[in-house]
Parts: C-alpha cells; sequence; structure tokens
C-alpha cells in the first residue's frame, strides 16, 4: 500500500546513558540532529508529537509540548502519546495520520526520559486500586521477574540453556561496539554473562535490560514534500501497528495479576506478541522473508529468542538455532538488533521504540558504519510494554 | 508474648481460611467467563453484553506454568525482609478457570525442587508484618509426591 507511505526525512539520537539530566535537554538534542538530518528548520514543522515519560513530572506527561516551548514555541499543533514500551511508535503514528490525512506535510516525532537507578518502579503513594502498584506491593513482581517466567517456560518448552540465552547477549554486545549512542560498548563473553549475579532465576544481570537515558527524534513528511525537498528516494514507514490483544489474552502479562479466562471463549492461534508483528506485515504487503533487517526489543536475551518467532524468523523452539549458526549476527541471513539492542542501550521507555526506527533508517540509508547490514532494504521493528501496548514499524527503501 | 492481628494484605482478593484458603474471583453470569482480580461493571468478553457477576472461589490447585526467584529486593511498595531473602514466583494455570494466576510460593520451599506442570496448592502466608499485625497473601505451595513423572 504505497499510497500509505510517509518519507522518513530526517533521524537523531542523544547517546544513551546515565546522565542524570533533565529529560527535556536530550529530546532537544535528538530533535536538532534529527531536523539536521533532514535539512530543515524547526520553523519547517507544522506538527510535534512528543512521546511521553512517566518519571519526570508534568512536563513528561505533556510532552509534545514541552519538547515545542524548549525548542522555541513556534505555533505548530502539538499531541503527546503515552503507550509504555510502545509510545514513541504511537507517537510516530499520529504524525503519520496528520500527514496521510492531509492536516500537515511535514512533523517531527520526539521521546525522551531520565531514569531512576534499578528496577522501574511504580507511582508513589498508595495505590490499591492500581494494579502495576499492587503487583509490587502484594508479589514483589518486578519487571525481570515476568521476563524470567517467560524464560524458564521456553527453557521447559523448547530445552533452550541459560548458555543459548547468553549468546544473545555476545552477539548484541559485538553489534554495539561502535555504536556512537549505546551506553554500553565492549564486548562480552558467554562466561562473563553466565558468571554475573542471578536476578530472576534464570535469568542473571547480564541477561536483562538496564534502564537508562536518551532521545530519540525522526522528522516525517509527505512524499510529496519529500519530493518537492529534492529527496528522490527516501527511507519510507510501510506500516506502523499498534494493536491491542485479543480476548482472551492467555499469556500472563505485565501488569497483570492473572491471564483472561479461556472459558467461554477459546484462545486463538495468535499470541498478542505475534499479533503484533502480523499487522505489520498485513499493512506493508510483505512478510518475514522480505525482511533485511530487524531490531527486537530485548528486555531480556530470551526474549529476543521469543520475538524471532513471533515476527516469523523461525517456527516456535527454532530461534536457539538462529543465534547459534550466527544468522542474526550482522553478515548473517537476518541479522537482528545491529545497534546492540537493548542490551547494549538500556531502555528509556519514551525514546526506545523511536531509537530502533532511527537505527533501520540508518541500515536502509547505508550510514550505520560497521554494523551496516549490507544492502538492506526492508526493516522491521518490534516491541511489547505493559497494559496490551505493543508496536511494529515497518520501513522500507 | 501477644498475637499480632492477623489481616489480609488486600481485602476481598481471597479467603482468610487456613484449612482451605480460596482466591475470589468473580464470573460473569451471562458468557460464564472467570475473572481474577473480579471484574465489575461489565464483561471484559467483547462478545459478552453481560454487567453481572457472580463471586466464585477459584479451584485451590493448579500446575506449574512457570516460576522464578527474585535475588535482589523488589522497590517499594513491595516490603523486603532485611536482610533480604530470596523468594519465588509462580505463573499457575488453573484448569477449570481456564486461566493462568502469579502468586508467591510458600515461604521455605526450595526453588531447585520445583520443575514447570508440578502440582500445587493454594495456602496463606506472611507478606509482611509490623508491631500490630500480620499481613497475609495467598501463596502457592506443592503438594508432596503430585509430580506426574516422579
Amino acid at each position: 500500500m504505497a499510497d500509505h507511505d510517509v518519507a522518513v526525512l530526517g533521524v537523531g539520537m542523544h547517546p544513551w546513558g546515565k546522565w542524570g539530566r533533565n529529560f527535556v535537554e536530550y529530546g532537544i538534542e535528538a530533535s536538532r540532529a534529527a531536523l539536521a538530518d533532514a535539512g530543515l528548520d524547526w520553523s519547517d514543522i507544522q506538527f510535534v508529537s512528543g512521546a511521553d515519560t512517566i518519571r519526570n513530572g508534568y512536563p513528561g506527561y505533556v510532552s509534545g509540548a514541552t519538547f515545542a516551548q524548549a525548542l522555541g514555541w513556534q505555533g505548530a499543533p502539538v499531541a503527546s502519546s503515552y503507550a509504555a514500551c510502545a509510545s514513541g511508535a504511537t507517537a510516530l503514528n499520529a504524525a503519520r495520520a496528520q500527514i496521510l490525512s492531509g492536516l500537515c506535510d511535514v512533523a517531527l516525532v520526539v521521546g525522551a526520559d531520565t531514569t531512576p537507578k534499578g528496577f522501574l518502579a511504580p507511582t508513589a503513594g498508595e495505590r490499591g486500586d492500581d494494579p502495576d502498584w499492587l503487583r509490587f506491593r502484594l508479589l514483589g513482581a518486578t519487571n525481570p521477574t515476568y521476563f524470567a517466567l517467560y524464560a524458564r517456560r521456553r527453557m521447559e518448552l523448547f530445552g533452550a540453556t541459560p548458555a543459548d540465552f547468553a549468546k544473545v547477549k555476545v552477539k548484541n554486545a559485538a553489534h554495539g561496539l561502535s555504536n556512537p549512542n549505546a551506553r554500553y560498548r565492549k564486548a562480552v563473553t558467554e562466561e562473563e554473562v553466565m558468571a554475573s549475579p542471578v536476578v530472576a532465576e534464570p535469568l542473571r544481570l547480564l541477561d536483562i535490560c538496564a534502564t537508562s537515558d536518551g532521545a530519540a527524534a525522526v522528522v516525517v513528511s509527505s512524499m510529496d514534500y519529500a519530493k518537492r525537498k529534492g529527496v528522490t528516494a527516501p527511507v519510507r514507514v510501510a506500516a506502523i501497528s499498534t494493536v491491542t490483544p485479543s480476548y482472551p489474552n492467555t499469556v500472563i502479562e505485565m501488569p497483570d495479576f492473572a491471564t483472561d479466562s479461556a472459558t467461554a471463549v477459546p484462545a486463538g492461534p495468535v499470541t498478542f506478541r505475534d499479533a503484533i508483528a502480523h499487522q505489520a506485515y498485513a499493512e506493508a504487503g510483505l512478510g518475514p522473508d522480505d525482511l533485511d533487517v530487524a531490531e527486537v526489543y530485548d528486555l531480556s536475551t530470551a526474549l529476543e529468542l521469543d520475538w524471532y518467532e513471533n515476527i516469523g524468523l523461525c517456527g516456535p523452539g527454532e530461534a536457539e538455532k538462529l543465534v547459534h549458526d550466527g544468522a542474526t549476527t550482522v553478515g548473517g541471513r537476518i541479522p537482528v538488533n545491529p545497534s546492540g539492542g537493548l542490551a547494549c542501550f538500556g531502555e528509556a521507555v519514551p525514546a526506545q521504540a523511536l531509537a530502533q526506527v532511527c537505527e533501520i533508517a540508518w541500515q536502509l540509508r547505508g550510514d550505520a558504519g560497521d554494523r551496516q547490514v549490507e544492502g538492506a532494504k526492508v526493516g522491521l521493528t518490534v516491541n511489547q510494554g505493559l497494559f496490551g501496548h505493543g508496536s511494529s514499524v515497518i520501513l522500507t527503501r | 508474648m501477644t498475637t499480632k492481628d492477623r489481616v489480609p494484605a488486600v481485602d476481598g482478593w481471597f479467603t482468610l481460611d487456613d484449612a482451605d484458603p480460596r482466591l475470589l474471583g468473580n464470573r460473569c453470569t451471562r458468557c460464564g467467563s472467570y475473572f481474577f482480580p473480579k471484574a465489575s461493571g461489565f464483561c471484559r468478553n467483547p462478545g459478552c453484553d453481560g454487567t453481572e457477576f457472580d463471586e466464585v472461589p477459584l479451584s485451590n490447585r493448579g500446575t506449574i506454568w512457570s516460576f522464578t526467584t527474585n535475588h535482589y529486593a523488589p522497590p517499594a511498595p513491595y516490603v523486603a525482609a532485611d536482610p533480604f531473602e530470596p523468594f519465588s514466583v509462580a505463573a499457575v494455570e488453573l484448569p477449570e478457570e481456564k486461566m493462568v494466576v502469579l502468586g508467591q510460593i510458600a515461604d521455605g520451599v526450595d526453588p531447585a525442587a520445583l520443575r514447570v506442570g508440578d502440582e500445587v496448592q493454594l495456602t496463606l502466608g506472611t507478606l509482611v508484618e509490623d508491631d500490630e499485625h500480620e499481613y497475609v497473601v495467598w501463596k502457592w505451595k506443592p503438594i508432596e509426591g503430585a509430580r506426574a513423572d516422579g
């Protein structure tokens, strides 16, 4: 459906780290980088779409306006989106809808976060009606608790081992070595992963992504606007999926205490994680065999293996073989997380889905340096967050 | 020694019956879907327009879908033991309700002895204590000798 494409005119980031500064500063730096990459001025932007942070007070809840004010009020309409880990893709989709409906020609999408050290924690106070608060209070169920439940399940169903999980970290660490925006740029061995402290069995510290500060921004426009600017072969957004689960959702997910019951309606064959990518493929008119590169949400090493199957790179239980054979390493059949992934970045929630888009854009332009996937023309991002949020973006060139 | 008041850590989610504790869910009177914690207002089955629910005790036995042991203290509002002791969390499949429910594993259970598929039973345990109260929560404990493959 090429008539639904929008052009990616520019991308930019503020490097991930633990910088301890205000999230707005990172967002501005990423925005300026994306504008410069697009060859546009801030005054050219006709719509501002912010991805919210819930950890930085009111300015974080109205991020679109916060960034617009910091860049200098210039009158552009604004929107702010929160969709947990999918916030960046949801903000991108808001901008795309404005462009495709003809309400604007060119938009800036930006997400940034400053995160505290340690486990992501729920909103403070006595919040007995908030399942995110209650799961910490009553169960001590951190995010890695849920990641570990999935990892153990994978071991049980498919015979996966901690060594398989460690191989994912080794691969991603190697990919991120020369990525200037990555927080961790250090080679890691399987032995180091398997000697790191256990966080939530069977996952160890080096199996689980950190929480980071960082920002990413994307400038998107109509195809006509790109043409008028002389950009003849831009990276295109071919699909954005932000589907919710289908009832009954029978996989336990953050921050829930229980799954849906399958008594009245039997569970369908497609899980929520599967559906996120399926919808993107359907919209783009493409399939897994068309992909040259993917950025998947490796909140844990084991979860990256789940994603291989969810996005159709292989059948159930075959993901370990892909990583063993080097198929998902740069230079392999279908490189996954050439950026280094969350393993090298850590998670900056509202920026992360946009960071995935930035990486795929650089890959399709041939601008990814040492981590370049040769000849990449089609790339996919995918992620999942809590409260039924997930996203997948397909870019083509 | 004074006896502390035993109170549930959350109201209305389970019975405080040591002999046969049960999680309290509810069930749509129209389509029969179960919910835990209890649904209110409208049935969450998109094909059902039910608005009334019967409170039901959920099955007190199920099988382990997956489990983990947390080796770092979770952040507040969890109140961790000091010094911190690792604790385990299980996702348990309830066959009759066709749903998976989370719960901590009972104190004193060696997680190294657990397997996915093991049968477990609901029990009560201490979540946290203060000077006057023992806050009680539901936990899962293995049923001795219940493993099918020995």
